[in-house]
């Protein structure tokens, strides 16, 4: 076993865990954080994407222990307040989102590229969300959210 | 467009249904783009998957999965598991015994069809990669799987059959008791064909035929199967929690299976993550886990990796289609003749054999014919059990109708939008009884089309492609068009009585009229994405005249939503939503009662409007129906002999299937060097009859199109000749990213159905069904004047590179390594790609 320190959305915890647990069982089945699922066994599908010290990171692809001393931001975490995130109300407001299972991922994800990239093309858009799969969508919506979450965060920072 | 809308479905409804409603009311929701009540949980992560269910002492389930495609167990010992840390117990078939069952089929398609037993654990042999063989049951998923390694199994391998034409021989039994492969044949004839084919000869019209494979799929649902079950603790009762689309037709199914009173399941199916059609079943791992909670008294969970979903889960398609056309030299198609062969893999699922025998009664599609002749023969094979995948028969159909229309137009040289102009039914003919047994309600393929032609700019697209080919560019243009129909709505029980399907096609409703004045509807439709919570909010909103929010739908549980056929078959708002808005009319009908009572007036002289009861001629005096529902809770003040309620329920059994329709057009731009394709412009046109919810009828054309366009580019389930799935994970099997698909144009024609009072057609398969057909419609036409006729799907762009290079300059349609195709006009013709 192996401790580690980890603050997510907002909260610290000191743990002992198996050093193969991965960190979205951690997540999910230790600290009840199940708003993150798990899509796949392949790192493919994006559907656990969480914020890693503010960097978007496919938490099956991470040990727990890995993830020691870190800030950990999960879709729970993202609205603050009771308030949602831009890219939160966009992806309803665009109807991005129809099963909702990759949704949690292609949020967070969308996030992340948005801090990269403030004002992407819809073919960056594309291509930033490569990693993240969705079957319900075919993914117009989901461009058209974050297009539209773009536009809104230019408008308030101009 | 929604005022149209608006105004349209009154008046439909006026004149079909004058009691629908008094007048119209302003403040309809039907027809509005309302953003969806489900977004708020789905977006902020607050999501009830079965997997996030956890229990006090809750055990985890790992299953050993055969690693061969087909072998005699001669051993299975789980002994070692149980001495694993955290093993709680591990169990073989024969550790189980009968309790386990046989896994129903519930589509007998023949009377002497071949119906193999279908253990939940393999017992004496495996016959497919994947199959489930033993159980180990722990404390948590890591020491369950871990256990797994530890269960010993003796194979001793039995050759494997891949190929439907190989196993049709029957010199490898998948089955070796039932002596042969083929599951059963399935005949249909609709006037004389051979006649037709005569007459095509005789008058120097064109006979010829093609051969197209529907290659296997997996529906790859974004979340993974999963059950929990928990054992309550007085008694032989369960709580299944399962991520299905059928937690209805799962209850009785398992209560059949489990030799369980259905009275004491319990089957909820909390939030699913997308299904299409792979959640409708009933599977090994729900009946594995009831049995397992059963005989340790203990709740135990279940969830599917996704590789392991890959063998595990249904997969669909997987056809081999021989079709042909006898025409006229005019165009005019004279008969068709199609005949099938269908991989069932290893075993019969819940409605395998049925799946390739829906498609029957659409190969004749939007067209007018005199003969159709159709045969399907089902075939065992040592793969993964086939079913339903989103479309489930009718994308086959679709696609080979499509195909062969456009080979048609190349034959006779004649436009392929003109051809399917000479030969499609007139708006003004229907209803309109086809040559495959059914009654067409409405349709307007003209309007449909031209639409789509003028969004496509299909004339200068036309241009671009000749000017492409006059100057030898690398990079052709191919034009792909798919002008399809499907029946959907699942369906009248009469009909799938006759098809000898093992359940009804109705949907129940029950509206409860709260004391607040709020308002429940329970509906027998189990959602997983479609938004049913919005859309019957939308209809009951409007049927009661109370506000959109005031409205919470109940779905899902059969403890609180008890009576239902579930979701599938584009089935929901056709058959479950007018259950809705039929139950409502109840309401109103008997609020009207009361309204009357309390108004001092007679019950004729009460008119109903925007949620409000006046009375004709006496402007004041009025109730509203959340009065009406407070007085009636009360029950002071009721019509003697009332019983106190206003709540109500409806059953629909509906009348006719639903069938929608539409024009599709692709552009796809070839680039001859790398044979790669690139979709340049995709216009869908859809007709669904009226609408509810606009944003959610585009958000599920757009699904269906990626589904279907995956079918045309990318998606293959490969099994080498050991019968080993090749692409056993998400790495190797591709399901497109936002980067693999285009932006798509979509528009909608809006013709009522005539056969339900909402004038409304299901949607949710429609785009898989039409899109295949018009992307590899589309790739095939940017290469045919290299003498290209057919490349296989997906078309990647090695088989594309292959199909150019390896066709001769003879413009004679030469089968590309790699492609199947073969035939040819068998009267002369002009070849290749004549326009």
């Amino acid at each position: 076993m192996a401790k580690i320190e980890v603050t997510v959305d907002g909260v610290r915890y000191h743990d002992e865990v198996e050093p193969r647990l991965l960190l979205v069982h951690y997540l999910r089945e230790r600290l009840g954080k199940v708003g993150t699922p798990i899509g796949c066994d392949t790192s493919n599908c994006g559907a656990c994407t969480v914020h890693v010290d503010g960097v978007s990171v496919k938490s099956c692809t991470m040990l727990a222990v890995q993830a020691d001393g870190t800030q950990i931001t999960t879709i729970e975490g993202l609205a603050q307040n009771g308030q949602l995130h831009p890219v939160q109300q966009a992806f309803h407001d665009n109807h991005a989102l129809q099963c909702g299972f990759c949704t949690p991922g292609m949020i967070m994800a969308s996030v992340d590229l948005l801090q990269h990239n403030p004002s992407p093309s819809d073919e960056e858009i594309r291509h930033g969300l490569e990693g993240n799969l969705c079957r319900c969508t075919g993914y117009q919506n989901i461009v058209r959210a974050v297009r539209q979450a773009a536009e809104k965060s230019a408008e308030v920072t101009a | 467009m929604t005022e149209e809308l608006d105004a349209g479905l009154i008046a439909e409804q006026v004149e079909e249904h004058p009691e629908a409603i008094d007048q119209p009311d302003p403040t309809r929701h039907i027809g509005r783009p309302l953003k969806r009540k489900e977004d708020r949980r789905l977006i902020t992560g607050r999501t009830r998957w079965t997997d996030n269910i956890q229990l006090p002492g809750l055990m985890h389930m790992a299953i050993v999965r055969s690693p061969v495609a087909h072998a005699r167990i001669n051993r299975v010992d789980v002994s070692g598991a149980l001495d694993r840390p955290g093993v709680i117990a591990a169990f073989s078939a024969a550790d189980l015994g009968d309790a386990l069952g046989t896994l129903p089929c519930a589509w007998p398609v023949t009377a002497d069809m071949v119906h193999p037993d279908h253990h939940p654990l393999a017992t004496d042999e495996v016959r497919h990669v994947g199959e489930a063989v033993a159980v180990v049951v722990a404390t948590d998923r890591y020491a369950a799987a871990d256990a797994t390694e530890a269960v010993e199994v003796d194979y001793e391998p039995l050759p494997a059959v891949t190929d439907m034409e190989e196993a049709l021989k029957d010199e490898v039994l998948v089955h070796a008791d039932k002596g042969t492969n083929k599951t059963y044949l399935w005949p249909f004839d609709g006037g004389d064909y051979d006649a037709a084919r005569a007459q095509a000869e005789a008058e120097g019209g064109i006979v010829f035929k093609r051969r197209y494979i529907q290659q296997r799929l997996i529906p790859a649902a974004m979340e993974p199967r999963a059950v929990v079950v928990e054992p309550l603790t007085e008694g032989d009762e369960y709580t299944v929690y399962s991520a299905t689309q059928i937690p209805h037709i799962l209850r009785l199914m398992l209560a059949l299976t489990c030799d369980i009173p259905e009275q004491q399941i319990r089957v909820i199916a909390p939030d699913v993550g997308g299904g299409f059609g792979s959640k409708l079943n009933v599977y090994a791992e729900e009946v594995i886990a009831l049995v397992v909670a059963r005989k340790l008294g203990r709740p135990v969970k279940w969830t599917e990796s996704r590789s392991e979903g890959f063998q595990a889960t249904i997969h669909g398609r997987d056809q081999i289609q021989d079709i042909e056309i006898a025409a006229t030299r005019d165009g005019r198609i004279l008969g068709l003749s199609v005949d099938l062969k269908a991989d069932m893999g290893a075993y019969l699922q819940l409605v395998t054999p049925g799946i390739p025998v829906l498609g029957a009664f659409m190969y004749n599609a939007i067209y007018k014919m005199d003969a159709y002749r159709f045969r399907c023969t089902g075939v065992f094979t040592t793969k993964t059990p086939t079913d339903a995948y989103r479309g489930a028969g009718r994308p086959e159909a679709t696609y080979a109708i499509e195909r062969i229309m456009t080979d048609l137009a190349y034959e006779l040289g004649i436009d392929p939008i003109e051809l399917r102009r000479r030969n499609w039914i007139k708006h003004e003919e229907f209803p309109y009884a086809t040559i495959a047994g059914l009654t067409y309600d409405s349709g307007n393929y003209e309007a449909a089309t031209e639409r789509a032609l003028e969004l496509f700019g299909y004339d200068e697209l036309r241009r671009e492609q000749q000017e492409r080919r006059d100057r030898n560019d690398p990079v052709q243009l191919g034009l792909g068009i798919s002008t399809f129909t499907e029946m959907c709505g699942l369906a009248p029980s009469r009909v799938l009585g006759s098809l000898s399907y093992g359940a009804g096609g109705w949907e129940a409703a029950s509206i409860r009229m709260l004391p607040s004045g709020k308002v429940e509807v329970v509906t027998g439709t189990t959602p997983h994405g479609q938004g049913h919570l919005t859309a019957w909010s939308q209809i009951a909103a409007d049927a009661l005249g109370v506000p959109f929010e005031d409205v919470n739908v109940i779905f899902g549980d059969t403890q609180s939503s008890p009576v239902g056929m579930d979701t599938y078959g584009s089935r929901s708002l056709v058959v479950g939503g007018v259950a809705v808005h039929l139950a409502a009319r109840k309401v109103v009908d008997k609020a009207r009662k009361v309204a009357a009572h309390l108004l001092e007036a007679a019950e004729g002289d009460v008119e109903f409007s925007g949620g409000t009861f006046s009375v004709k001629g006496s402007p004041d005096a009025k109730t509203t129906i959340q009065e009406v529902s407070l007085a009636t809770f009360a029950a002071h003040n009721l019509p003697d002999g009332m019983e106190p309620t206003i709540n109500a329920d409806a059953v629909l059994d509906p009348e006719n299937f639903s069938f929608p329709h539409g024009t599709h057009l692709c552009a796809v731009e070839v680039d001859t060097e790398t044979g790669r394709p690139t979709i340049r412009k995709y216009v869908a046109v859809d007709d669904i009859g009226n609408v509810i919810n606009p944003l959610i009828v585009e958000g599920q054309v757009h699904g269906g199109l990626a589904q279907g366009i995956a079918q045309a580019l990318y998606e293959e389930a490969v099994y080498d000749s050991d019968a080993n799935l090749v692409t056993g994970t998400m790495v190797d099997y591709l399901v497109p990213s936002a980067a693999d698909l285009p932006e798509f144009t979509t528009d909608r024609t809006e013709t009522p159905s005539t056969t339900n009072p909402l004038g409304v057609k299901g949607v949710g398969e429609a785009g898989t069904i039409a899109s295949t057909p018009a992307v590899v419609g589309a790739v095939v036409d940017a290469v045919h004047h290299f003498g290209v006729q057919e490349i296989r799907m997906p078309t990647t762009p090695e088989r594309v590179w292959r199909a150019i290079n390896d066709s001769g300059s003879d413009g004679g349609g030469r089968a590309a390594e790699g492609t199947i195709a073969y035939g040819g006009p068998q009267t002369s013709t002009t070849a290749g790609g004549a326009e």
